[in-house]
């Protein structure tokens, strides 16, 4: 039964190591686990590590084990299961070494019928104790521990949900909100941000320098002499370039800018750009792109170590790109393919990163995308994507 | 040390903090495992807290390492104070004997927990804000149980083995290597039921109505649109310690209009602004 429940979770992609679930077992041989409320939780902190899956977990758990609560129950077939089990572990015999409680010198030297009977025994005694538990199934309210009133301390535990069983908790699916499914919260975007750290020694020197004093000690012939310097301060300059054009783009130009707001008080000088959907000659400072027009020279012009961010969907029919006479502006008569305005900008500052709205799974079906996804990296505006966006844009180049 | 097979009921929660039956379990399991037990939530939901309730609880003494982004693992297993050495081979002022490295060095909170003559409960406060490097380092000595000391070629091992809680603002993903030697468990914002024991356990003086109208009025004011930081566990407690040292205060101002003292439960201001506008309309 465990087992199974094992690689259902695995089978939704919750990541569980055979080692987390040896120590599982472990758990489990140490009687400390009395009822199949503290199967779920005890099971759920070993197992499970991030309140992400919590979710998933809890839609497992409760597949895996509703029929579980009555007392019929089918029987499985453990041995096979166990098999294909220990052969997995079998891949790391230090781990499994570790959680049999076996010397791994000692285990080298088992025949795989020795070792496989020995892990059988194991699992057998899990299995016993488990069908000879039958009674911690569902009781609810006997189980000697942990009960609000019954405890024997007598202290404060949380009682409300006494009477509920564990595959009645799991499927209330508490942890929903959490899941990766889950709409983006801010304070995570926020806190990715935050890593866009640059610190510079600023200010007047006023912070003592404990190995340059020893060394100008020593130098000194033993003489003291401090030694001061400056001390760090963020100098990170950030040049936001929005594509607020267009529908596609609308539903998440004001969480960018609201996100890159709230992370201003980390940067230094924190600007922000309009275009609509390429770059001619200019991009804009007001969001409607009419009054307060910077040139592309000027933008050029910025301190190199300037980390460009781009928002945008990167969609547009390829000629706005690619041909001389640009779409939208056909007054205008360029000289080049606004494609070159992208390459000088990744030419002029090294830490650039493109952040696209649209899903990743679309992006080969746009030719635009990939033309300029071969310019700056690209990464999906969701919080891994925006994580790699920083870490590349705090990487040293 | 204590049995690993000692009973569940070792740990059950303390006079100040409200535990859940799941965490309860959750603690007992971890220190029978002898593993960490990481844990995560929202600010305000008590990770640190907690830690302080199972020393108190366990009687033991709690040792906290503050985590620091600019800290190094070697901050927190021990210092070799060579400022200190430089100044007494300068001055030669001290009981200290300068040819002796070993008088200057200090061990740092993980050493103190190590050297410790009894059992402690060691809490990792914000784990986070390092870097991963330090993270993984880490649970390298906690694994061991114990470090070497460069400077004077010494090893530090365990006396005991702490019981070992990490704590993380939920923000951050912690490494795998990490998180896989680790016991995880994220804390929820408590419900209004669980809100009640917390108060009572705060407030037992408290009149019943008076705090069953500050939680619900707590709860609505959290449901308010926009607001960048929601009032917490803390917000709460720290709103009906004003509100109950408030005379002229009855719990019927808390029906309608604008509850007092809103500032102690919104501290940035745009946050304060939104509120009183929402409530105002």
């Amino acid at each position: 039964m465990f087992i199974a429940f094992f690689y259902a979770l695995r089978a939704r992609g919750v990541a569980v190591t055979p080692t987390a679930f040896l120590r599982l077992q472990r758990a489990l041989s140490l009687g400390l686990v009395t009822s199949l409320r503290d199967f779920y939780s005890v099971a759920r902190a070993i197992l499970i590590k991030s309140e992400r899956d919590f979710d998933l977990y809890d839609q497992v758990f409760a597949g895996c084990f509703e029929g579980e609560e009555r007392p019929e129950e089918l029987e499985v077939n453990l041995q096979e299961e166990a098999r294909a089990l220990l052969e997995e572990w079998l891949k790391d015999p230090e781990s499994l070494a570790d959680a049999l409680g076996l010397d791994p010198e000692k285990m080298k030297r088992l025949t795989a019928e020795e070792l496989e009977r020995y892990f059988f025994d194991r699992m057998q005694d899990q299995d016993g104790a488990h069908h000879g538990g039958r009674k911690w199934i569902g009781t609810g309210g006997i189980s000697p521990v942990g009960h609000s009133g019954r405890n024997p301390g007598g202290m404060r535990v949380g009682g409300s949900s006494r009477r509920r069983s564990a595959v009645k908790v799991a499927m209330e699916r508490r942890y929903r909100e959490y899941g990766r499914e889950a709409p983006l919260r801010r304070a995570d975007f926020g806190e990715a941000l935050k890593r866009l750290r640059h610190l510079k020694p600023v200010g007047p020197r006023d912070q003592i320098s404990i190995p340059q004093t020893l060394h100008a000690t020593m130098r000194n012939g033993g003489e003291i002499e401090i030694v001061f310097e400056r001390r760090l301060a963020d100098r990170l300059k950030v040049m936001l370039l929005i594509d607020n054009g267009g529908y596609s783009m609308d539903a998440y130009v004001e969480t960018v800018e609201h996100l890159f707001q709230q992370a201003r008080s980390h940067f230094q000088r924190l600007e922000i750009f309009y275009f609509h959907n390429t770059i001619y000659r200019r991009v804009w400072r007001d969001p409607q792109r009419s009054s307060q027009p910077v040139a592309i020279e000027q933008l050029l012009a910025a301190d190199p170590e300037t980390r460009l961010i781009v928002v945008g969907d990167a969609s547009m029919a390829p000629e706005e790109l690619l041909s001389t006479g640009g779409k939208l502006q056909l007054r205008q008569l360029l000289e080049r393919p606004s494609v070159e305005n992208f390459k000088d900008l990744a030419k002029a500052f090294r830490h650039a990163a493109w952040i696209n709205p649209q899903s990743r799974s679309l992006w080969k079906y746009g030719q635009t995308i990939g033309l300029l996804g071969s310019i700056f990296p690209m990464y999906e505006l969701t919080l891994s994507g925006l994580e790699q966006a920083v870490r590349h844009l705090a990487a040293r180049h | 040390m204590m049995d690993s097979t000692t009973p569940f009921n070792q740990f059950s929660g303390s006079s100040q903090y409200v535990l859940d039956e799941e965490l309860g379990k959750i603690i007992n399991v971890s220190m029978a495992l002898e593993m960490p037990l990481l844990l995560k939530g929202e600010p305000g939901t008590g990770k640190t807290m907690l830690a302080h309730a199972i020393a108190e609880r366990l009687d033991m003494p709690l040792i906290v390492l503050n985590v620091k982004s600019s800290m190094k693992l070697v901050d927190a297993l021990y210092q070799y104070d060579t400022l200190t050495r430089l100044n007494d081979s300068r001055f030669g002022d001290s009981q200290r004997d300068v040819s002796n490295i070993g008088d200057y060095i200090r061990m740092g909170k993980i050493g103190q927990a190590f050297a410790a003559e009894r059992r402690v409960v060691l809490l990792i406060d914000e784990i986070d804000k390092a870097d991963t490097d330090f993270q993984d380092d880490m649970l390298d000595v906690l694994d061991q149980m114990q470090f070497d000391i460069l400077e004077v070629d010494r090893t530090v091992s365990a006396r005991h083995r702490p019981v070992v809680i990490i704590t993380s603002n939920a923000k951050k993903d912690l490494s795998d290597p990490f998180l896989g030697r680790c016991n995880f468990h994220h804390i929820a914002f408590p419900g209004e039921e669980m809100m009640r024991r917390i108060v009572a356990v705060h407030f037992p003086q408290v009149d019943r109505d008076l705090s069953e109208a500050c939680i619900a009025a707590f709860y609505r004011l959290r449901e308010l649109e926009g607001v960048e930081k929601k009032p917490a566990t803390r917000e709460l407690l720290n709103w009906m310690r004003a509100l109950n040292a408030d005379p002229d205060f009855r719990s019927e101002n808390l029906q309608q209009g604008i509850p007092p003292y809103l500032g102690i439960l919104f501290k940035k201001s745009p946050d304060l602004e939104q509120v009183l506008a929402q409530l105002q309309s």
